[in-house]
């Protein structure tokens, strides 16, 4: 899409439960929202580390699951039309002479835009790279962590190495493509759904894949092109052939990029902000959720629910600075039910 | 009543620790570097220890939950488990443990 830049009042960084009710609270004073996240779907931490687990400390809400806070909040959000960019990250954050920025993604989106909220929360989920020698030096040349496209895989030695769905799902899809397929797990056991750990021991009777019991130990290759991986076994070191490599040890959360955009940090981790707008150091710019920092920060979801309705005020001021913002509530506004679609 | 813990570097430290807390908060407490980025759920590995062999059997067993965390930590032994897992009582008065590399605030470089 690049060439193509979208125009719009804000851009959200982060489509977890605190950037989803920013879209409500954006869209009840009339501003537009684009929201951008990583991951393939909405929720954040809720939906990605805890979908199954409880809450037991949203207002009003007894007793709610990660995944269920989450559909909740779509739902409530649904009148205001925001438009949801995933799969992609924010990358890099440039001011322009008339105050507004223009903000890209490693999908090459650039988003022009007057107000940046950041909801990063414990900040981009990223890959847990395996404690092997120089795997830097391969990554993305033949380590991946994740499959983009299937082709870069044809006529392979691969070896996949994990033991849930992630690893599961791609031996089954690329064993087809593949020169030749090792599957490594610490343990004989998987954690994927069984119908996935079937069809994938069926391969191993057939002599289609191997399935070894082992762990990652050591790489040998040249000019980030990989040759052979030796593997920690029961039985000792073994090398297999490997021209391609996969692991899949699960998501970790860090910063990422939103370090390196000139915003006052709190010991180097999180974004400070004012307690009255939530505004970083950089006008215009806003932080709430798990990624801010004030005296006093909880990070419960509450709080990035407050945060994000103070922020809306001061970010109407700054997309619209001649209207004046007049306090309403949903209960009683025939306006605020309109645009929540309700009267 | 305390634990021991090998940080990263190899330093050993002697920590007070108190009955039904998780390792994991005791380490976090004392200021080691841990990320436990769950807070303590077992849905994240980021807790992650060596516990010493002598130490071993007198841990419950892990949780099938703990087991199958336990696959996407990278440095897995024998001896790994996850220390928001392991409640402190006077049975585990002087438990040693080091933490792994996988455990670490920012991973190892
Ligand atoms: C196991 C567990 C249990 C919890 N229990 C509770 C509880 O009972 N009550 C409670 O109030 N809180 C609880 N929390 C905390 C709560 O989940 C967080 O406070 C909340 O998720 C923070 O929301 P957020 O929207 O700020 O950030 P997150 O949920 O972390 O979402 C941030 C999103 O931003 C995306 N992102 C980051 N950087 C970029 C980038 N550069 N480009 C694009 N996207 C980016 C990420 O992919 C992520 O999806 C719990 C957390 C965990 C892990
Ligand atoms: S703190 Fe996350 S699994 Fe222990």
């Amino acid at each position: 899409m690049s060439g193509n830049e979208i125009v719009t009042d804000v851009v959200i960084i982060g489509a977890g439960p605190v950037g989803l009710f920013a879209v409500f609270e954006l869209g009840l004073v009339d501003l537009k929202c684009h929201v951008i996240d990583i991951l393939d779907r909405p929720g954040g931490q809720c939906a990605e580390l805890y979908p199954e687990k409880p809450i037991y400390d949203i207002p009003a809400f007894p007793e709610i699951s990660g995944q269920g806070l989450t559909d909740n909040l779509m739902k409530q959000i649904q009148p205001f039309g925001a438009e949801f960019h995933f799969n992609q990250m924010v990358t890099n954050c440039e001011k322009l002479e008339d105050g507004s920025f223009r903000v890209t993604t490693d999908a090459d989106e650039v988003f022009l835009t007057k107000v940046i909220v950041v909801a990063a929360g414990g900040g981009s989920f990223q890959p847990k790279r395996p404690p092997v020698e120089d795997v830097e030096q391969y990554e993305n040349k033949s380590v991946f962590y994740a499959v983009r496209k299937m082709d870069d895989f044809r006529d392979q030695d691969l070896v996949i190495v994990g033991g849930g769905d992630s690893a599961l799902d791609w031996t089954l899809n690329l064993e087809p493509l593949a020169r030749s397929l090792t599957l490594v797990h610490r343990r004989d056991q998987f954690r994927g759904h069984a119908d996935s750990v079937n069809k994938m021991r069926a391969l191993v009777e057939e002599g289609k894949i191997n399935f070894i019991t082992g762990q990652l130990g050591r790489l040998e290759g040249e000019n980030g092109q990989l040759t052979e991986v030796y593997l920690k076994t029961a039985g000792g070191e073994l090398g297999v052939p490997a021209t391609r490599l996969l692991p899949f040890f699960g998501l970790t959360m860090k910063l990422g990029p939103v370090a390196d955009w000139g915003l006052d940090l709190h010991e180097n981790a999180l974004i400070k902000v004012d307690t009255e707008r939530f505004e970083t150091s950089v006008p215009g710019i806003f932080a709430i959720g798990d990624i801010n920092w004030y005296p006093g920060k909880l990070k419960l979801i509450l709080s990035g629910f407050h945060e994000g309705a103070l922020m809306s005020q001061a970010a109407k001021r700054i997309v619209h600075p001649d209207e004046k913002i007049v306090f309403q509530y949903t209960t009683s506004s025939s306006k605020l039910q309109k645009k929540l679609g309700v009267a | 009543m305390r634990i021991f813990v090998t940080d990263q570097d190899g330093t050993e430290h002697e920590l007070e620790a108190l009955e039904g807390w998780r390792v994991m908060e005791v380490i976090r407490d004392w200021g080691l570097n841990i990320k436990a980025e769950c807070g303590g759920s077992c849905a994240c590995a980021t807790c992650h220890v060596f516990v010493d062999p002598e130490w071993q059997d007198k841990l419950n067993p892990p949780t099938d939950e703990e087991e199958d965390m336990l696959d996407s930590v990278a440095d897995y032994e024998a001896n790994s488990r996850l220390s928001c897992q392991i409640l402190m009582s006077e049975e585990l008065d002087g438990l040693r443990v080091t933490l792994a590399d996988s455990a670490r605030q920012e991973e190892a470089a």
